[in-house]
């Protein structure tokens, strides 16, 4: 019986694993093809009925400016994690500690402001980037994706902060720091998981965000991945698979990689944040 | 003592103050526009903003295209949701669950949240392709389809994009995929949270696996169940990656939905009022979507 079981967890397990995976699978196998080989609907397509070749990777980054999306990708995404988390910390030590009658109340609020979409907003938006003269400039996304990511992490934190024990601050504020400095030497480092958890959350978030991406920026050379690779690889009604599909896999493994790392302390905040919060 | 209450009164508003200013900022304003343009007639071409009162709603109910969005946007929600919970409970399950590999089999199943969704839906893309897709190679190897007698047909591809009911199928079984394993994630967040004591303590007292999934496991995680889902609700019923990528609103509308309707009229087709009103049009929706997630909130907090 338990045998039977533990079969059943694996079988399932494994199911899963590959429907989640296939696609990449998939992508894999594409990317390394000859055209030749690639456009042939005879051919077995999950075989290589030509031999592998790495040209389609090279155009990626000689032709499509691949690298430069990915380095915009990255930038942004930096950026947008440290606006999240400098005005984010505070914002949620204030709602978790510092008492105030109208924490709870604010807090609902907050949560509000997550569930206004990016497709109610992003025809002013855009209005408003234009007016501040940052269109097709990647620099608008750096201004415009903080507000999807501050109030989720807003969320998440007051989750983490809510655990650290309040004897720790005390203690730091008798050893004769000022609220401020008990916040920033004591609490800070304690909720460094969900500094974390935050920090992978909002990269997630931004990297994979495609509607203001989309109405903000058109130039090539400012575009990120989640645009820059659906619109450069594909001209007209061509498109190039094996290189769109190598984009995919280079993007998609490091990410999961790191998010799988950080999952367990992701996991934990979000419990925290929704029971207590 | 007083002075200390009043400087933390005072620290808690300068705590505060930047994300209130940069959402007031950047949220509200963007919102009360919003509300604008939807009663104006902005368009790309003239911006120059005149007060046009109900107009562009009056337009937008008068096209049947917005109608068939509208009932699209449900269909998609809808089935998705139904699919995503229930997946996203059996994957949590698993995922929880003690076995050797266990690292591996996670890193594959959070692929698909983890991609940014235009590459992800670009691999569905070209694995539904109307020529190439393996998808239909495999029906061909085994008989399903391309001869005379074939149970799907004797033409050589499903077009899975290119009909209007398989286009639809096809668009949801991606966000299917797609949500899944954020839905898992968080269920998993769920399970975690369920004091281990209470169950054993209910081993203890006797009660048999379904005794405890339906007693002790069901009623604990109900609460995290509903508040996934009611995100995911929101989630889907305002996301158009998916549709933009693999059909476009395609063909002939058939997966049309509205969040992609507005940028269509907005964007691409410059009549700035309308979309925004097909935009607005979401609002109500949404809000009563989250009075429902806060009263699910509260039932959590309660426990």
């Amino acid at each position: 019986m338990a045998f039977w079981r533990r079969a059943g967890l694996y079988l399932l397990a494994i199911g899963a694993a590959f429907f989640c995976a296939a696609p990449f699978l998939w992508s894999l196998i594409t990317a390394f093809k000859q055209n030749r080989d690639l456009y042939n609907p005879a051919n077995n397509p999950f075989v290589f009925n030509r031999p592998a070749t790495s040209d389609h990777i090279i155009y990626l980054f000689t032709k499509a400016a691949f690298g430069t999306f990915a380095w915009n990708t990255l930038w942004v995404g930096i950026l947008v994690v440290v606006i999240t988390l400098a005005l984010s910390l505070p914002a949620a030590y204030a709602l978790a500690r510092l008492d105030r009658p109208w924490a709870g109340w604010f807090g609902i609020a907050i949560f509000l402001v997550y569930l206004v979409p990016p497709s109610l907003l992003f025809l002013s938006l855009s209005r408003i980037v234009v007016a501040l003269g940052l269109q097709d400039n990647t620099w608008s996304l750096v201004l415009i994706y903080p507000t999807i990511t501050i109030p989720v992490s807003i969320w998440l934190l007051i989750g983490f902060l809510k655990a650290v024990p309040r004897d720790i601050e005390e203690q730091a504020m008798v050893d004769g720091y000022s609220r401020l400095g008990a916040f920033w030497r004591a609490v800070v480092p304690l909720t460094f998981p969900g500094i974390v958890a935050v920090i992978v959350f909002a990269f997630t978030l931004t990297a994979s965000e495609f509607i203001y991406a989309l109405s903000f920026v058109s130039p090539s050379t400012e575009k990120v991945i989640s645009t820059g690779v659906p619109t450069e690889l594909v001209r007209g009604d061509v498109f190039f698979w094996q290189s769109l599909q190598a984009a995919t896999v280079i993007v998609a493994l490091p990410l999961a990689l790191v998010f799988n790392l950080f999952l367990d302390k992701f996991v934990a905040g979000f419990t925290q944040g929704a029971v207590k919060g | 003592m007083r002075r200390v209450a009043d400087r933390e009164g005072t620290l808690a508003w300068l705590f505060l103050m930047p994300s209130v200013v940069y959402i007031l900022a950047l949220v509200g304003v963007p919102f009360i526009l919003a509300v604008g343009f939807a009663l104006s007639d902005v368009t790309s071409g003239d911006p120059s903003f005149d007060f046009v009162g109900l107009r562009n709603f009056d337009a937008i109910f008068d096209d049947p295209v917005f109608w068939r969005s509208l009932s699209n946007t449900f269909l998609f929600t809808g089935v998705s949701m139904f699919f995503i919970v229930i997946f996203g409970k059996v994957l949590a399950n698993i995922l929880i669950a003690d076995f050797k590999g266990k690292w591996v089999v996670r890193f594959l199943v959070l692929l698909p949240w983890t991609t940014p969704v235009t590459l992800g839906a670009i691999s569905w893309l070209w694995l539904l392709d109307s020529i190439f897709s393996p998808v239909d190679w495999v029906l061909r190897e085994v008989g399903l389809l391309g001869e005379q007698n074939s149970l799907l047909g004797a033409q050589s591809n499903m077009y899975w994009l290119g009909e209007p009911g398989l286009a639809m199928g096809s668009v949801i079984a991606v966000h299917v995929w797609r949500l899944t394993p954020l839905a898992a994630v968080i269920m998993m967040a769920g399970l975690v949270a369920i004091p281990r004591d209470l169950e054993e303590a209910a081993r203890v007292d006797g009660a048999g696996y379904w005794r405890r999934m339906f007693e002790v496991t069901i009623p604990l995680t109900l609460p995290v169940i509903a508040v996934s889902a009611l995100f995911g609700a929101i989630f889907t019923f305002t996301d158009m990656a998916v549709v933009d990528v693999l059909t476009n609103g395609g063909p002939n509308n058939a997966t049309q939905v509205l969040t992609s309707w507005a940028f269509f009229r907005g964007i691409d087709g410059g009549d700035v009022g309308q979309g925004a009103a097909v935009a607005l049009f979401l609002f109500p929706l949404l809000l009563a979507a989250a009075i429902a997630i806060l009263r699910a909130v509260r039932r959590l907090e309660v426990r």
